[in-house]
This record gives C-alpha cells, sequence and structure tokens, in this order.
C-alpha cells in the first residue's frame, strides 16, 4: 500500500511537470514569432531616427549616390503578387470546376493529382525551368529586352500558387457541395448550373480567402522573383519589364555586401513584409470568424 | 444569356484544367528530357571515385555531392530542434487546456509564423549574426548551425499543426477508454493516443523534411556558399542542393556546369516529390480511418 502511495505521488509530480514541460515548448514555439518580429525592429530602429525615413522612403535606388529608397519594391511586389494572382486565381476557380463535376470522373482525379503533384515542386526548381525554358520563350515572341521580365516571373509564381488556391477552393466546394447538390438536383439544375448559381455564389468566402491567402503566398516569395523579374530596382511601365521585389531586395543587399549603410533599407523591407503577412493572416482569421458566424446564424 | 454564361463557364474550366495538366507536363517533360541523362555517379562525385568521396578521402569539386550531403545535415539540425518541440507543442494544445485569451495569442502566433515569408527567417538570422557580432561574440558568422535554426523555426508550424490535427482526429472512444480503464492523463497520451495517430505525426514530420530540404530563401541570408567542399563543423558555411540550383542557374560557364544544374533540379525534385507524396500518402490513410 505504502508503495502505491508513493507511486500515485511520484505520478502527480510528474504528471504536472510534463504539462509544464509541454506548455513551455509551447510557449517557446509561440514566442519564435515574436523574437523574430522584435529583432528586425531593433534593427530598423535607426530609420527612425533623424531624417532617415525620408531617405528609405523614397522613389529612387541608387546607393553609390546615398539613395536608398525601397519605394520601387514595394510596388514591384505589390504588381508582381496581383498579376500572379490575376493568372491564378480564375484557373484555379476554373479547375476546381471541373474537378468538382464538371468533367468526367477520371479527368477530375487526374487534375487534382497535378495539382496535388504541383505542391511539391520545390520554388528553386520552378526557377530554374523558367530561366530555361520561360524566359527565351518570352525573349522570343516579344523581342523586347532578356525576356528576365515581370511577365515570366507572374507566370511562374502563378504557377507556384495556384496549388494553394485550388486546395482551399476545392475543400469548401466538397464541404457544401452534399448539401446543394440534391435540393439543386431536384429543382431541375444541371450540374454546370449548380456550379455557376449555387456552389460558387454559396462559397464566396472561401474565394475571397484563396485569394488573399495567394496574394500572401506570392508576396512572400523570394527565389522566383529573384531569378526570373530581372531586379531592376525600377517601377514598371509594361508587363516586359525587369522589376524588383522586397523579398528579392533583402537577398540582394544581403548577398552583394553593400555595406551597412544599406542595412536600413533592408530591415525596413523586412518590417513591411513582416505587416503584409500579419495582414494577410490578420484578414484570413477575420474571414473565418464571419465564416463561423454566418454559419451559426443560418442554423 | 443563362445559357450562354453556362458554356462559357464549362468552356473555360475546361481550358483552365488542361492549360494546368499541359504546362505541368511540359515543365516535368523539358526537366526529365534535360536531366535524366545527367543522372549518373559522375554528377554526384565528379572525377573523384564514390569509394573515396563516401570515406572523405577526396574532396569532391565537380559534383553535387558535397551539397547533398550539406542538405542532408541541414535537414539534421534543423528536425533535431525542431520536432521535439513542434510534437509536444502540438501534444499539448491538442490535449491541454489554458484560459481563453492565453490560448489565442498562441494560437494567432503559431499561424503568423506559419504565413511568415521564409526570407524573413533568413533576415532574422542575418540579424542575430549582427546582433551577436556587436555583443558578445565579435567573430559570429553565418554558418550551418544558424541555418539549422532558422529553419527549424520555418517548419516548426508544420509540425505543431499535424501533431494537433491528428491527436485531435481521433474518436471520443479511443480517448475515453484508457482513462476509463485508470490511466493517468499522460499515460493515456503516451501509451494510447500518440500511437494511434502515429501517422499523422509521421507525415507532419516528413512535410517538414521536405520543407527544410527545399528551401532557398532561409539559406541564402544564413550561410549556404557555392563551393566550400563538406562543412568540417557546425560553424562552417557550407553548400546545399537548392543552392547549387539557383547558383548555376545564373552562374554556369560551361555545358557540362549548366548539366549539373539540371541534374541537380531533378534530383531534388524527385527528393521532394517522394516526401511530399509520402507525407500525403499517411495524411490520407488516417482521415480515410476515422471517418
Amino acid at each position: 500500500m505504502a508503495t502505491f502511495r508513493q507511486n500515485s505521488f511520484f505520478q502527480g509530480t510528474s504528471e504536472t511537470v510534463i504539462k509544464t514541460g509541454l506548455f513551455f515548448a509551447t510557449l517557446v514555439a509561440a514566442f519564435v514569432v515574436i523574437v523574430i518580429f522584435g529583432f528586425i525592429c531593433y534593427f530598423a530602429l535607426p530609420i527612425f531616427h533623424e531624417e532617415q525615413i525620408s531617405t528609405v522612403l523614397s522613389w529612387s535606388w541608387k546607393p553609390v549616390q546615398g539613395q536608398f529608397g525601397i519605394i520601387p519594391m514595394a510596388i514591384g511586389s505589390i504588381c508582381l503578387g496581383a498579376t500572379s494572382m490575376c493568372l491564378a486565381f480564375p484557373v484555379g476557380l476554373g479547375v476546381c470546376c471541373c474537378a468538382s463535376g464538371l468533367a468526367p470522373k477520371w479527368f477530375s482525379s487526374l487534375i487534382l493529382l497535378v495539382v496535388r503533384l504541383m505542391t511539391s515542386v520545390p520554388t528553386v526548381v520552378y526557377g530554374f525551368v523558367s530561366v530555361f525554358l520561360l524566359v527565351p520563350m518570352v525573349r522570343g515572341a516579344f523581342h523586347h529586352g532578356t525576356g528576365f521580365s515581370w511577365l515570366a516571373a507572374s507566370i511562374t509564381l502563378s504557377a507556384l500558387v495556384l496549388p494553394t488556391v485550388v486546395l482551399l477552393i476545392h475543400t469548401q466546394f466538397e464541404q457544401i457541395d452534399p448539401g446543394i447538390r440534391l435540393t439543386a438536383a431536384a429543382l431541375g439544375f444541371k450540374r454546370v448550373s449548380q456550379i455557376v448559381w449555387v456552389l460558387i455564389p454559396a462559397s464566396y468566402q472561401a474565394l475571397f480567402a484563396a485569394g488573399i491567402l495567394g496574394f500572401g503566398r506570392a508576396v512572400g516569395d523570394t527565389i522566383i522573383s529573384l531569378m526570373l523579374a530581372g531586379n531592376a530596382p525600377q517601377i514598371p511601365d509594361s508587363l516586359l519589364d525587369s522589376i524588383r521585389t522586397l523579398t528579392a531586395h533583402i537577398a540582394l543587399v544581403v548577398s552583394t555586401e553593400a555595406g551597412s549603410s544599406s542595412y536600413n533599407s533592408l530591415f525596413a523591407s523586412g518590417i513591411i513584409l513582416f505587416g503584409m503577412s500579419a495582414a494577410v493572416n490578420g484578414t484570413l482569421r477575420f474571414i473565418r470568424l464571419g465564416a463561423r458566424v454566418s454559419r451559426d446564424f443560418n442554423k | 444569356m443563362t445559357k450562354f454564361i453556362e458554356t462559357a463557364a464549362t468552356f473555360l474550366s475546361y481550358a483552365c484544367a488542361i492549360l494546368t495538366v499541359t504546362t505541368f507536363v511540359i515543365f516535368v517533360g523539358f526537366l526529365v528530357s534535360h536531366g535524366l541523362t545527367t543522372i549518373n555517379l559522375s554528377l554526384f562525385f565528379g572525377d573523384v571515385s564514390p569509394y573515396d568521396a563516401l570515406f572523405g578521402n577526396a574532396p569532391v569539386w565537380d559534383g553535387i555531392w558535397p551539397a547533398v550531403v550539406g542538405t542532408a545535415l541541414l535537414v539534421f539540425f534543423s528536425c533535431i530542434l525542431a520536432v521535439p518541440l513542434g510534437i509536444s507543442a502540438g501534444i499539448f494544445l491538442a490535449e491541454y487546456t489554458v484560459s481563453r485569451p492565453i490560448r489565442s495569442i498562441i494560437d494567432f502566433a503559431i499561424d503568423l509564423l506559419a504565413g511568415m515569408p521564409s526570407i524573413i527567417m533568413g533576415l532574422f538570422g542575418f540579424a542575430m549574426v549582427l546582433f551577436l557580432r556587436k555583443t558578445f561574440l565579435p567573430e559570429a558568422n553565418t554558418c550551418l548551425l544558424l541555418s539549422s535554426v532558422c529553419i527549424a523555426f520555418l517548419v516548426l508550424p508544420y509540425l505543431i499543426r499535424t501533431t494537433q490535427t491528428a491527436l485531435v482526429a481521433l474518436p471520443a472512444a479511443v480517448r475515453l477508454t484508457g482513462i476509463g480503464l485508470g490511466f493517468t492523463k499522460w499515460q493515456n497520451i503516451l501509451h494510447v493516443l500518440i500511437p494511434l495517430s502515429s501517422r499523422g505525426i509521421m507525415s507532419g514530420v516528413i512535410l517538414s523534411i521536405g520543407r527544410a530540404a527545399e528551401d532557398t530563401a532561409v539559406i541564402l541570408l544564413t550561410g549556404v556558399v557555392a563551393n566550400s567542399g563538406l562543412p568540417g563543423a557546425i560553424t562552417d558555411k557550407f553548400e546545399a542542393l537548392p543552392f547549387t540550383i539557383y547558383y548555376l542557374a545564373a552562374e554556369y560557364r560551361t555545358p557540362e556546369e549548366l548539366n549539373r544544374g539540371f541534374g541537380a533540379a531533378l534530383v531534388l525534385l524527385i527528393l521532394t516529390g517522394t516526401l511530399f507524396q509520402a507525407a500525403n500518402w499517411l495524411h490520407n490513410r488516417i482521415s480515410g480511418e476515422s471517418r
């Protein structure tokens, strides 16, 4: 009996120890993002002194002449993200429609298999293949510049974010389809009418979420814009112009060792990217909350 | 009008699906047609005999062997750091409760980490080196250890969420049987719940290995270089497969180097493809069972 009591005493203690340990691990994981934010802010601090902020938030990047503006890169990031989504979103939606019953069974499983395989392609492999396949095609087709352009980067980037868009929308379709299919079929809707007039309008929140998430992914990617967009720090005039994104800018400044005077722009870019990703995350959270509320309301 | 919209929708959907499949087939076909013939022993070891390379008797300069080893070491060290932490946090989030505000802060922080662009992790590593140089380690430099830490942060949210999902998906009957038989909470988790959700947890680990092997942006800022050979210590610079591919795309000088780039790209694609499909398969098996 005594040993039993002792055991249960030890058990009680070890239960608490284990719970504390696990909680500690969770806290560490949650703190990582705060530490990252803290570090980047700490190093970005000098920007807010003196007239530095106007140097960084200016329109021209000429480090030799002491101009360290990152606005062209911020605009480049947004432009590239937007055009990639303009391509990836409609194609993704079309793929989802096909996979949800427009196409015969074998074809929809084939598309979903391809999309799933696409998730496993490393970004650098997309970049590498595009450098030798897409860039010469762009150069040949338009006879303008080197082919390393906004257009080439957009096309490749849209291939990268397509699986994100498709899998999110497809999951939503699968969830609400069983409830809709029978009712709509009973009303005499063909499959295509069900999808166009019922399924898509009913999942507008997921469509919105897919757009936001895909945009976040596209803006956050480094390697494709670094390899394909040409990296000229300028406001682009046409799709065939070279642009530089914030992510590529960070990689370039670090790898060329431009000296500590350009580090301000480095961490300013970091803060902007962090802010963008936080905004995407917050919006998604908000949508999910809205979805939950409306679902509860419908019940 | 309605009829027109529906016809157009059908037509466009098919067009999108066919475009996606064709693009993917052309992409893979191009890579395979250029890369397949280059995959042989000399792609990996160059002129050095495999025996000498494997036992470190001779350095490999014109093969991707150092990059393969570098990537393997990177994956190994980052998993050592991330796997215990991620699985513990996943178990806690699935099985234990904390007060609501703390819980939502933790959830938000982990989601934020999951959505963070990988270059931010790299920038964090770079900032850490600058910080260490300023404070108590003036000779600090980017290295394999730093890359591993940053990659560990990158894969941490995947590990946490897959572990959590795998545990939460277990049916209530399973959860209550152990407790009913007198197990304590932790005994039940350790001897019943974790073994039953091991497939899901494994899929998270494999997914993390794949992510760690493919990421380029993080290591670009934290210590990868083009021609360092094998790292002698954890504080050395190293080579890695994704960086080799990136580097060769821009800096190749001879057709042989270009071929090596294609070979390396195909090797990496096969590696991550296998890992991700394995993770997918494991994941589908658990969701199939719980239904």
